[in-house]
């Protein structure tokens, strides 16, 4: 189960020249609604990638994620400096507050009253009414925040899926709504900048409403903060130094070093967002996804 | 819905509060022996006690005991919306509310616990870097905290002085350039001299997406705060933040002392108090007042400045950085007030208050007042009607009226009659008022020959007056054509300067040549 290592030139073809018909016939089905585009997008994507090879078809709600090369925005010497990343199924949302309700519901032992201190801490699902109601605060379809690493992979491994990796994450989230490659898209840019620079919501809207990437996923920025299957493996902190031989630290000017692109503000608030957690925290702002393997 | 809310909120603060609680007991385990307080022999340290926070402008009080002691230190991060300048707000990343951060004053020797604390309500982690800790990253490892959680830590207070904390979290610049930043006061063991006033002062340079005064909710622009383009450069937080009644104060005689930091991100501060000489400095914040007699003092950022004044007179002082765009444009402008009696013997005030006439009329004299109003006139004028700008002209008469009174009145007198026989009239000249051009020329270049004007004939001799400048002679041409019963457009610089360029030789005869 190697990863495919294609020649870099071959592989950027294939990502490019998937879904160039997508964004209209995501313009024609929009009305729809996200599940069925999402769907729909998987129909297509393997209309068009039949010349190459059979691509596998995401499940419901999800989406292809192509096969691609991924520069991570911290390496070591020793590290490479891009990433092949095998095609997989991303979610075209993040999980919903009721989405998540199905899953505590046939696993009570996820419930706020009974989950294990361990697995959640004190704040986990803190803005639900009760174990089994959402209550009136909270809006049904918008993103299910306060839960813990341990419960976003329960929750996932229950769905039959996982949680993405850094690396996935970050090379889905890398697309804007028309290309690929974000980070020369100066408005995509600007948008996530601006939700940085702005201030946190105190009442979550539903997803879906935001526009698809160019892969067809949505929400993966300005919205919510997302787990990661590696989270605590994204960056090195303070107590982490002694599992690295590197000096790297998130830290003042020292948090730059090592750095692929030190313009990019956005992806530095990710990495150190995630590397503040542990697997137990929650947080008003922080859910997930799931991805699959295809 | 709303007890919901209220009861959501309490159950919030309750179980942070427990968190908080929960964290701190289970810190000190076998597994992390952190710290001289999991040591717990430092025989030095007597008692224990929370630290006074205070708010810019205020400093807490100094310390009195001569020992040291454990002291508990708790900021809280917030990320919150405020007032930049009127009709301007910005959402600051804060340690305990406000930019800048809480003032913290402790004595060396002190062993500090520190304890931050990241609002539930916060998007970011954050963590804090103390310039008084010594060790790695001041603190910012151990201090490194997602939304809705806290950490703790301690250290020992090695060296005194007056420090500057900061978050450190990537993009520091972004977290700093925020607001994140405040001062850290570590009283030597003997203390500093005792003064009668003390303030916290602390200056930070912000990168908004809108110019300066653009209205609403201004977000960090990461690329002016890249180039080092500030659009504000402020003391404590906002524009106006030291100003008014919001200024620091203080009475005729009394010894004050300013804490001042740069939290930067970028600028470095060129900090002076405007009417006064600070008596000591404590230069980058160290020691040793090692400077006397200062009038501005650099204060680098991430860094501070400790400095000393008596204060003889009365009146307002100008705190300013004086790299002085910043103090004009940009905000970075304070008040202290200083309340009491006169001194004139140290300041007299204005004692005489004379007119000086110079080789042009200038300030005092009754065409520069006059000047002046009408520039006055004109400004407000724009400012209600961008359009009105027909003023113009009679800023440039008023002007011109100098001129003529500096160069022309001997000939052509007052009245601009002239002198019969000898010196042509201005006055319903219908030989200028004929041709603007010639009128030009005839400045510059100088005028000779014969001429008739209102029928008189003439036979003088004009010299070149070239050394008027273009706006001198398009003003004075102006004036004489809208004086002395005369009527009409004005000359202007750009008409001027082209005949200057001219080759002169045609240009300055009179009539019986054309």
């Amino acid at each position: 189960m190697k990863p495919e290592f294609r020649k870099k030139s071959e592989v950027r073809m294939r990502a490019a020249a998937g879904p160039v018909l997508r964004p209209s016939v995501f313009g024609l089905l929009s009305g729809f609604g996200f599940q069925l585009s999402g769907f729909s997008a998987v129909l297509l994507l393997s209309l068009c990638a039949t010349p190459a090879a059979p691509a596998a078809p995401a499940p419901p709600g999800m989406v292809r994620v192509p096969t691609g090369v991924f520069r991570p925005l911290f390496r070591g010497d020793v590290d490479p400096k891009e990433v092949p990343v095998r095609a997989f199924a991303l979610g075209v949302h993040p999980v919903t507050n009721a989405e998540f309700l199905d899953f505590i519901r046939a696993n009570p032992r996820w419930r706020r009253s009974q989950v294990k201190r361990l697995f959640a801490d004190d704040n986990y699902l803190k803005d639900w009414a009760g174990d089994l109601e959402l209550g009136d605060a909270i809006t049904t379809n918008a993103p299910v925040t306060w839960v813990s690493w341990f419960a976003a992979k329960a929750f996932a491994a229950w769905a039959g899926k996982r949680l993405p990796t850094t690396t996935e994450w970050e090379f889905a989230a890398a697309a804007s709504p028309t290309r690929p490659d974000g980070e020369n898209d100066a408005e995509f840019k600007k948008q996530i900048a601006a939700w940085h620079a702005s201030p946190s919501l105190t009442r979550w809207p539903p997803v879906g409403t935001s526009r698809a990437n160019f892969y067809g996923v949505r929400e993966l920025h300005g919205l919510v903060w997302e787990w990661v299957a590696d989270f605590n493996t994204a960056m090195v902190t303070g107590d982490a130094r002694g599992d690295s031989g590197l000096e790297r630290q998130l830290f003042c000017g020292s948090g730059s070093q090592g750095a692929k692109d030190v313009s990019d503000y956005a992806a530095f608030m990710r990495y150190g967002f995630r590397s503040s957690l542990k697997a137990d925290y929650t947080v008003h702002n922080l859910g997930f996804r799931c991805a699959k393997d295809l | 819905m709303k007890t919901n809310m209220l009861t959501l909120k309490a159950l919030q603060a309750l179980t942070l509060t427990l968190a908080t609680a929960g964290l701190i007991a289970a810190e000190p385990d076998s597994t992390k022996p952190k710290g001289p307080a999991a040591k717990g022999t430092d025989s030095s340290l007597v008692g224990e006690e929370t630290a006074v926070l205070t708010q810019a402008p205020q400093v807490p009080p100094p310390i009195k005991r001569t020992h040291a002691t454990k002291v508990k230190v708790k900021i809280e991060v917030r990320e919150v919306v405020k007032k930049m300048a009127d009709g301007v707000d910005y959402l600051y990343w804060t340690f305990g509310g406000d930019v800048p951060g809480s003032f913290i004053r402790i004595r060396e020797g002190d062993l500090v616990e520190f304890t931050l604390a990241n609002h539930p309500s916060s998007k970011m982690p954050h963590n804090i870097d103390l310039h008084a800790v010594t060790g790695p990253g001041g603190g910012a490892a151990s201090s490194f905290t997602a939304p809705g959680h806290s950490s703790q830590f301690s250290f020992k207070a090695l060296n005194p002085g007056l420090y500057v904390y900061h978050c450190a979290t990537a993009p520091v610049p972004m977290h700093v350039g925020n607001g994140m930043y405040g001062l850290i006061l570590v009283e030597p063991k003997d203390g500093f001299p005792k003064v009668d006033r003390e303030y916290y002062v602390m200056q930070g340079d912000f990168y908004t997406t809108g110019k300066y005064g653009a209205e609403g909710l201004q977000t960090f622009d990461q690329e002016k705060a890249t180039d080092e383009r500030p659009t504000y450069v402020v003391f404590n937080g906002s524009v106006g933040a030291m100003v008014g009644d919001k200024a620091i104060t203080a009475k005729v005689g009394e010894t004050v002392r300013l804490y001042v930091g740069n939290g930067g991100p970028n600028l470095l501060s060129s900090f002076h108090v405007i009417g006064e000489i600070f008596d000591l400095v404590y230069p980058e914040g160290g020691t040793v007042a090692s400077q006397k007699n200062v009038q501005t003092t650099l204060v680098p950022a991430g860094g501070s400045v400790i400095v000393d004044f008596k204060v003889e007179v009365p009146g307002t002082f100008i705190i300013v950085d004086h790299s002085l765009s910043r103090a004009f444009n940009k905000g970075a402008l304070g008040m202290l007030k200083v309340s009491g009696p006169e001194n004139l013997l140290v300041y007299s005030g204005k004692e005489i208050d004379a007119v000086y006439l110079g080789r042009q009329a200038e300030a005092g004299s009754e065409s520069e007042k006059q000047v002046a109003s009408l520039q006055a006139q004109m400004k407000e004028a724009i400012k209600s009607d961008p359009k009105i700008s027909g003023l113009t002209k009679d800023i440039q008469i008023a002007k011109g009226k100098g001129v003529f009174m500096q160069t022309c009145f001997v000939c052509h007198q007052l009245n601009g009659e002239g002198i019969p026989g000898q010196i042509p009239p201005l006055a319903k000249a219908d030989y200028m008022m004929a041709d603007k051009e010639r009128s030009i020329r005839g400045v510059i270049f100088g005028q000779s020959g014969e001429m008739t004007v209102n029928g008189k004939k003439y036979n003088g001799t004009m010299i070149p007056m070239n050394y008027l400048s273009d706006e001198e002679v398009a003003n004075v041409l102006t004036y004489a054509r809208n004086s002395f019963g005369n009527s009409g457009d004005a000359v202007t610089v750009p008409e001027v300067r082209r005949i200057r360029s001219e080759a002169p030789a045609p240009a300055h005869t009179g009539d019986k040549y054309e």
